[in-house]
C-alpha cells in the first residue's frame, strides 16, 4: 500500500523566471482517491509529473520533496501515469506487446508476463485479441490500451493527466469506465486531473485545488469544497458542477446564403468506404452552423471541403454571390471592409473555392483548424496576423491598422511580440481565429474550436464565435461538444458514417 | 505496421524464420555479388534466390508487387549503360548521336542491371518478410544491441506513418492562412522548406512526449529487461543462414570456375 508525501515541493523548468508548482505539501494515503484541480498554469501536469519522477534534475530546479513510501520516486519505484494523447504513448506495433512493454522494463518473468498482460487487458474492457495491430485502434481503445500499459505492473498509485482530453464524448465514456474498473477494489490510490468535473466526481472522494501563487488553496470532500468554493474555481475555469454554460442564446436572422454543397462526397486516399456522401447543406450570413458527428463520421472532412482546402470527390460546393461580389456590403471588424471588398470579386469568383489561389481563398473563405499550432507561420503574434492582408496586397497603413484592430479585440495587444507556440492554449486559439479574420472573409469554418478547453477559454471562444455571426459572418462549426452547439447554434445537422441524419433544423 | 505490408503471410515458412537468419543469408548473397562485377556471379545468385523463393512460401506476384521500383530501377541503370557506355566495341547495332548500342555495351550494360538486381533482392525479400518488432527484438535478444536503441528506434518508427498524415494537414492549413507558392519554383522551395520546419519541430514534441511515457513506464530504469517474446535460433535458421552463404560460395565458385571472375578490387 503505497502512502504519497509531497513536502514543500517547488519546481521551475531551466531557463524560466517563473516556478511551475510553488509550496505544494500534499499527503495522499492508500486507496484515496483526488481530484487535483487549478487555473490553466497553476502547475496540475508538473506536479503529476513530479510525482512520477520524470522531471529529471538537469531540466530545472527544485525545492522540497516527493516520496513515495519514504522514497522518491524514479526507475520501477514510480506510479504508473496515464497522459492525454493517445498516440504518444503507445510504444508497439500490437496491442498485446505494448501492454507487456512495462512488464519486461521491470524485469518481470516471461512465464508471468503474458497472463497479466490479459488480466489487464480484461480489467480495461479491451475487446481485441492481443495480436491487434494498435494502428487500427480508435482514440478511445488506443486510450484504454494505453491505460492497460500503465497498470500491467500493479502500480498502487494511478496518476492521470486529463485522460479523456483528447477524446469525442464515446472513446472518453470507454475511457471513464476502464478507469472505474482500475479503481473497483479500492485498493489503488489515484490523482486526476480533468477540467470537466461533473465526469469526474463519480470517480473522487476527494478534491485539492492547486492555488495560481502556490500552495494549496482548497481540500476537502467534492460536496463541501463546490458548496464554499464553486464560484471561485468557476472562474479559474473550472467546470464546477451547476455552473455549466448558459444554454440559451437570441436567435440570429438569416442572411443571404454564402456557401453551398450540393451532394458532396469525398473518398480518401487508399481507403475503399467515403469518408462523406452526398451532403446537401447550405450555410448562410449571420449564422451558425453546427455540424455534430463522432470521430470518424467525416465531419472534419466535411469542414476541409467547405473551407475550399479539398477537391470533391462527388458533388460540388457553390460560392454564392454574397461570399464572392465585392459589392456586397458584410460588417467585417471596422477598418478591414475595403480589405474584405477587393479580396471578394475578381476573376476567380466563378471557380469553385478549392480552385481559387490561397490568398484569395483566405480573404472569403477563413479556416480555423483544430490544433492551433498547425496553421502558425510567422515567429510573432503581430507578424501572424499581418500574414493575410500582406498577401492580399494591401497598404502599409492598413495592413497596421487590421493587426492593432484584431489585437485589441481578441486580447492578444500584450503579447503581439511573442512567438505564438509560447502562447496558452485559450490564447493560442483566439490567435487562430484573429489569423483566419485579419483577410476579413465572409465565412469562417471551425474545426472543434473547443476541443480540450477549460471552462474559462471555452466562455471566451463562445463569446468570440457568437459576436462575430451578430456582427454579419457565416459561421460553419464542426464539433462533437453539444454545450457549444446549445450555446451557439443556430441551425444543427449530423453526421453518422459520412451522411448527414438530421435535416437541418432551427435551433 | 501501417507502412510495411508483410509480402509473406504470418504462417509461411519465412515469415516463421528468425529475421537475423533471412538478414544475414541475404548480406551473404549481396556481398558476393557486390565482390564481382562479371554478369555470371550475379545471374547464379538470382537463379538460386528465386529457385528459393517458393519454399519459403513467398509469391512471385506478391514479391513483385511490393519490389518493383527495384526492378524498374535495374532496368533503367542497364538501359543507361547500354545507351551511354564508352566502349562500344563489338558489333555495332545502332548509332544515332551520342546513343549508340554495340554487343559490348549491350553485355556491359546487362551485367550491371543484372548486378543491381542481384544485390538488392536478397535484401528487398529479407525485409519485406521481416516484422520489425520481430527485428527489435532479435537485435536485443541476439546481437546484444542496447534496448535503448533498438526500443526507441522501433518506437519512433511507429509515429512514422503521423508524419505523413501531418504533412497533408501542414499543407492544407498553409493554404487555409492563404500562403501557396504558384509556379515560383523559389517560392514553392521556401514554402516546401517552412512546412517541413514546421513538421521537424511538431516530431521532435512527439518523440519527447513519447519518450517520457516510456520512461514513466520504466523504459530508463536500468533494471535488466526480460523478454515477452523468444525469438530463438532454431535449426531452420541454422539451414537457411548455411544456405545463403552456399550460394554466395556456389555462385563465385561458377563464376571463377568458367573463367568468367572479375573481381571488384585489384
Amino acid at each position: 500500500m503505497t502512502t504519497l508525501a509531497v513536502r514543500g515541493f517547488s519546481w521551475r523548468h531551466a531557463g524560466r523566471s517563473a516556478w511551475a508548482v510553488r509550496d505544494v505539501d500534499l499527503h495522499v494515503e492508500p486507496g484515496e482517491r483526488v481530484l487535483l484541480l487549478g487555473a490553466s498554469g497553476a502547475g496540475k501536469s508538473t506536479l503529476l509529473a513530479g510525482i512520477a519522477g520524470l522531471l529529471p534534475t538537469d531540466t530545472g530546479e527544485s525545492a522540497g520533496e516527493i516520496l513515495l513510501d519514504g522514497r522518491p520516486p524514479g526507475g520501477t519505484h514510480r506510479p504508473g501515469i496515464l497522459f492525454q494523447d493517445p498516440e504518444t504513448q503507445l510504444v508497439m506495433a500490437r496491442s498485446g506487446d505494448d501492454v507487456a512493454f512495462g512488464l519486461e522494463c521491470r524485469g518481470v518473468p516471461p512465464a508471468a508476463i503474458w497472463p497479466r498482460v490479459d488480466e489487464t487487458l480484461r480489467t480495461v474492457g479491451f475487446g481485441y485479441p492481443r495480436d491487434r495491430a494498435t494502428d487500427a485502434l480508435s482514440g478511445g481503445e488506443k486510450q484504454r490500451l494505453a491505460l492497460a500499459g500503465v497498470l500491467a505492473p500493479d502500480p498502487e498509485l494511478l496518476l492521470l493527466d486529463e485522460p479523456t482530453a483528447n477524446l469525442d464524448p464515446a472513446g472518453a465514456e470507454l475511457v471513464r469506465a476502464a478507469i472505474a474498473g482500475a479503481l473497483a477494489d479500492r485498493r489503488r490510490s489515484m490523482i486526476l486531473v480533468e477540467h470537466r468535473v461533473a465526469e469526474a466526481l463519480p470517480l473522487v472522494d476527494r478534491v485539492v485545488v492547486l492555488a495560481a501563487g502556490g500552495g494549496i488553496a482548497v481540500d476537502g470532500p467534492p460536496a463541501k469544497v463546490f458548496a464554499e468554493h464553486g464560484e471561485t474555481l468557476a472562474a479559474q475555469g473550472v467546470w464546477v458542477p451547476g455552473s455549466g454554460p448558459a444554454g440559451t442564446h437570441p436567435s440570429r436572422t438569416a442572411g443571404p446564403t454564402l456557401l453551398r454543397a450540393e451532394r458532396l462526397g469525398y473518398t480518401h486516399r487508399d481507403r475503399s468506404t467515403p469518408a462523406l456522401s452526398d451532403v446537401d447543406l447550405s450555410v448562410p450570413a449571420g449564422q451558425v452552423l453546427a455540424v455534430l458527428g463522432h470521430n470518424g463520421s467525416g465531419k472534419s472532412t466535411l469542414a476541409l471541403l467547405l473551407g475550399g482546402l479539398l477537391a470533391p470527390g462527388t458533388g460540388r460546393v457553390v460560392a454564392e454571390p454574397a461570399l464572392t461580389d465585392r459589392s456586397t456590403a458584410s460588417r467585417p471588424i471596422a477598418g478591414t471592409d475595403r480589405a474584405a471588398a477587393s479580396a471578394r470579386g475578381g476573376r476567380s469568383a466563378a471557380r469553385p473555392p478549392h480552385r481559387w489561389r490561397a490568398a484569395a481563398l483566405a480573404g472569403r473563405i477563413g479556416s480555423v483548424f483544430q490544433n492551433p499550432e498547425h496553421q502558425f507561420v510567422a515567429a510573432r503574434v503581430r507578424d501572424e496576423l499581418a500574414l493575410g492582408p500582406r498577401r492580399l496586397h494591401r497598404p502599409a497603413a492598413e495592413i497596421a491598422a487590421t493587426v492593432d484592430e484584431l489585437l485589441d479585440r481578441l486580447r492578444l495587444s500584450r503579447l503581439a511580440d511573442a512567438n505564438p507556440y509560447s502562447l496558452s492554449g485559450g490564447e493560442q486559439r483566439r490567435l487562430s481565429v484573429a489569423t483566419a479574420l485579419s483577410a476579413a472573409p465572409r465565412l469562417l469554418v471551425l474545426d472543434e474550436p473547443t476541443f480540450g478547453q477549460d471552462l474559462r477559454t471555452w466562455r471566451e471562444t463562445v463569446a468570440l464565435l457568437g459576436e462575430l455571426a451578430d456582427d454579419g459572418r457565416g459561421l460553419a462549426v464542426v464539433t462533437h461538444d453539444t454545450d457549444l452547439v446549445d450555446a451557439l447554434a443556430d441551425r444543427t445537422v449530423t453526421l453518422a458514417g459520412g451522411r448527414l441524419t438530421a435535416p437541418a433544423e432551427v435551433a | 505496421m501501417r507502412i510495411a505490408p508483410a509480402a509473406a503471410p504470418p504462417d509461411a515458412p519465412v515469415s516463421r524464420l528468425n529475421p537475423l537468419a533471412k538478414l544475414g543469408a541475404a548480406l551473404a548473397v549481396s556481398l558476393a555479388v557486390l565482390a564481382s562485377i562479371d554478369p555470371v556471379t550475379p545471374t547464379v545468385a538470382l537463379v538460386g534466390v528465386l529457385v528459393a523463393l517458393p519454399f519459403g512460401g513467398l509469391r512471385y506476384r506478391r514479391l513483385l508487387r511490393r519490389g518493383w521500383p527495384v526492378l524498374v530501377g535495374a532496368v533503367l541503370v542497364g538501359c543507361a549503360n547500354m545507351l551511354f557506355a564508352a566502349d562500344q566495341g563489338g558489333t555495332s547495332y545502332l548509332h544515332l548521336g551520342p546513343l549508340q548500342l554495340s554487343s559490348v555495351s549491350l553485355a556491359g550494360g546487362g551485367a550491371l542491371g543484372l548486378r543491381v538486381l542481384a544485390i538488392a533482392l536478397p535484401g528487398v525479400v529479407a525485409f519485406a518478410t521481416i516484422d520489425p518488432t520481430d527485428l527489435a527484438d532479435c537485435l536485443v535478444q541476439q546481437l546484444r544491441v542496447p534496448a535503448r536503441f533498438a526500443i526507441g528506434a522501433l518506437a519512433a518508427y511507429r509515429l512514422l506513418p503521423l508524419l505523413a498524415d501531418e504533412w497533408e494537414l501542414l499543407g492544407l492549413a498553409r493554404r487555409a492562412r492563404g500562403i501557396d507558392a504558384g509556379a515560383n519554383p523559389l517560392a514553392r522551395f521556401r514554402l516546401f522548406a517552412a512546412t517541413l520546419f514546421a513538421l521537424l519541430v511538431g516530431a521532435v514534441r512527439r518523440g519527447g512526449r513519447l519518450a517520457t511515457a516510456m520512461d514513466a513506464r520504466g523504459f530508463d530504469a536500468g533494471t535488466p529487461r526480460t523478454f515477452a517474446r523468444r525469438h530463438p535460433f532454431t535449426g531452420a535458421d541454422r539451414l537457411v543462414l548455411a544456405l545463403g552463404v552456399l550460394l554466395a560460395a556456389v555462385a563465385l565458385a561458377v563464376s571463377i570456375g568458367t573463367g568468367t571472375f572479375v573481381p571488384l578490387v585489384g
